[in-house]
């Protein structure tokens, strides 16, 4: 076991899905010599050489529909498009090409390929360049969503993402990349479309990824001196989502509150919630709650920012009106 | 008095500038400088959140293509975008202020250094993703056709392998827009050297869907002025969507963490001998009998002063407050 950072874990990952299978390739801006934009390919380039780790043009249409042929062609290509909002560059290719293969092809062809991005607001770098964009993909069959809070879920969700034989959108959020956390020696994989519930309590459940995640459980230390027992849950995986998971620990709670940084309109908390009381009303003590954005864009100015993205008060107040209900 | 270069020769349309306006152009050229050294300083104080990306070296392009522009015309920039905002007279507290977060902002805190607008001044917008300008300027020239204005877009020439590029290129010749796209030739997208990542000769793309296309030294200011005044010309007269390659160079990291590793060795060194800056001190130096070092000096002694008053101003403006939840909703 030893302390890795999210961006060590994620190069770790790569580097050993480099070596296990020489399908797998790494193609991206400034992903090569430069070793990523936020360093998160470094040293990679020196390691496998520019065939299997590549820079490519500010060119976010060619590098997705590139990988798309080459996944046809039976590789396994590992595509960066640097800041997640820049997938609506190369849309076409995510939301109508590559989910879509499998099955228009009646089972013929798989695309093999994953896709990471950086999403994530909280560093002041705007409307364009802050976004959680994971919500754009939800109503797309066909796409796995993958969102990793810690380096050892980075690791394993990221050496299962390359090994899927179809599309996986794995999101990388800014904020973490310094954060650190327990890496084993010999780590493995870690299925897609597993939750992990990363605190037990027994009056409510909060649905927390990524970032929230981490606000979700500053909020549950908080909720216990007042005699609230949150239980966290990361589903680590938007696409497949762990449903029974959420739905045991709801059976028990009866009460449940959705963190995401994202507004709340068509949003995945939004969608699962819909289930939820769809399926398991009587489940209920509460109504279920979304803690989430406003319906704006990402402001700039950290003033502002900083009341956009939910704050572990916000936790802390909606999980309160939730058991008091 | 001498008049132009001999570069200008070749546009009639083009009035020589007199010792005042060229004067006034060096000044916004040592205020763009000056703004973005103050920018990276506030930067690295903690002051100026997200990112920034300087237009420290490409002085010369936007100030001379803003000195050709008319009041009807419409500029859309970059996320490098700082140098197109003062250049064409945006407020450079009220840009500051921007950087800073700062309710007093250009966009009261919203936008940031990305994406900037100030319609006031023909700024049309910044856009963060690579190649948004194009398409922008190409729809604002739909709406200026045959009103004699044009529209302006910047972009570096990585955006010349964007989607973008081509569509907009297109689109615009077969309309026949007033539309004038200005190429900032900065030699490295990102951190990835032009060479390794575009093929043929970018003026060449152009050409080929028959625009009137130049490569011109982006860092003399002239020169600049001179590709600007005649391109520009030809679009208000019905003469169709225009191109420019501008060569320039970045003095630094594409964005505020790049310290520019990859640079050739000497590269760096060798611009810097062709500061724009030090080009337009001699160019006026050499072409204006009365000008002299001391009024060039008082120039810049004139724009330090004004770059600490805004940064006293701009840290003492309040922060922004939230209006109510939907606020700018329509």
């Amino acid at each position: 076991m030893s302390t890795v950072t999210f961006r060590e874990a994620l190069i770790r990952a790569m580097g050993d899905a480099l070596e296990e299978d020489e399908r797998v390739f790494l193609f991206g801006e400034d992903v090569a010599a430069a070793g990523g934009s936020f360093k998160l390919t470094e040293g990679l380039l020196e390691r496998f050489g520019p065939k299997r780790v590549r820079d490519t043009p500010i060119s976010e249409q060619a590098i997705i529909g590139t990988a798309i042929g080459a996944a046809v062609m039976g590789l396994r290509p590992l595509a960066e498009i640097m800041f997640a909002d820049f997938a609506a560059v190369c849309f076409d290719g995510i939301a109508n090409e590559i989910p879509k293969y499998r099955y228009m092809t009646g089972g013929q062809v798989s695309m093999p390929l994953t896709i990471r991005m950086c999403n994530g607001a909280g560093g002041g770098f705007g409307a364009q360049h802050s976004q959680s964009v994971e919500n754009w993909f939800l109503n797309v069959p066909g796409l796995k969503l993958v969102v990793p809070a810690t380096p050892a879920d980075a690791y394993g969700l990221l050496r299962s993402a390359i090994r899927d034989p179809d599309p996986v959108l794995f999101f990388e959020h800014k904020s973490l990349f310094n954060t650190k956390g327990e890496l084993p020696d010999a780590p493995a994989p870690i299925p897609l479309g597993l939750a992990e519930t990363v605190r037990h309590g027994e009056h409510v459940t909060v649905v927390a990824t990524q970032m929230m995640r981490h606000h979700a459980m500053r909020a549950a230390d908080e909720l216990a001196v007042a005699g609230i027992e949150a239980e966290v849950i990361d589903p680590r995986t938007l696409v497949p989502l762990d449903y029974a998971t959420i739905a045991a620990s709801v059976d028990r709670t009866g009460r449940l509150v959705v963190v995401q940084e994202c507004p709340n309109s068509g949003s995945w908390g939004a969608t699962l919630v819909a289930r939820l009381v769809g399926e398991r009303l009587e489940h209920l003590d509460a109504p279920p709650a979304l803690v989430g954005a406003p319906d704006t864009p990402i402001p700039y100015s950290g003033a502002l920012e900083e009341l956009w993205i939910p704050s572990v008060e916000r936790i802390v107040e909606q999980v309160k009106r939730t058991v008091s209900y | 008095m001498t008049g132009l270069a001999d570069s200008a020769s070749q546009t009639p349309a083009l009035a020589p500038l007199s010792l005042d306006q060229a004067l006034a152009l060096y000044r916004r050229m040592v205020l763009i400088r000056r703004f973005e050294d103050t920018v990276q300083v506030l930067f690295q104080r903690g002051e100026v959140p997200g990112t920034t990306h300087l237009y420290s070296g490409q002085e010369a392009v936007a100030t001379g293509v803003a000195s050709i522009l008319e009041p009807r015309d419409r500029v859309a920039g970059t996320y490098r975008g700082h140098g197109h905002a003062l250049s064409l007279g945006v407020d450079p507290q009220a840009l500051l202020d921007e950087m800073l977060g700062r309710a007093s902002g250009l966009c009261g805190g919203r936008a940031g250094s990305m994406n900037v607008i100030d319609l006031a001044h023909g700024l049309m917008g910044c856009y963060g993703i690579v190649g948004g300008s194009i398409g922008a300027a190409t729809g604002a020239a739909l709406a200026l056709k045959r009103s004699g204005g044009v529209a302006v877009a910047y972009f570096g020439e990585g955006a010349t392998n964007q989607g973008y590029f081509h569509e907009c290129l297109n689109f615009a010749k077969v309309h026949n827009l007033p539309a004038l796209y200005v190429c900032e030739n900065n030699l490295y997208g990102e951190f990835t050297p032009m060479e390794d990542v575009t093929a043929g000769r970018i003026v060449a793309r152009a050409q080929t869907l028959e625009l009137p296309a130049e490569t011109i030294d982006g860092n003399d200011l002239w020169a600049v002025r001179a590709a600007a005044a005649a391109a520009v010309a030809r679009a208000r007269d019905g003469g169709g969507p225009q191109f420019i390659e501008a060569l320039t160079y970045r003095f630094v990291g594409h964005s505020r963490s790049d310290p520019g590793a990859y640079r050739k060795p000497g590269e760096l060194d060798a611009w810097r001998q062709r500061d724009p800056l030090k080009l337009t001190r001699a160019g006026i130096l050499e072409r204006y009998e009365t000008a002299d070092e001391a009024q060039l000096d008082a120039t810049d002694a004139d724009v330090e002063r004004q770059i600490e008053q805004m940064i006293a101003a701009g840290l003492a403006a309040p922060y922004p407050t939230p209006g109510p939840a939907a606020e700018f909703k329509a």
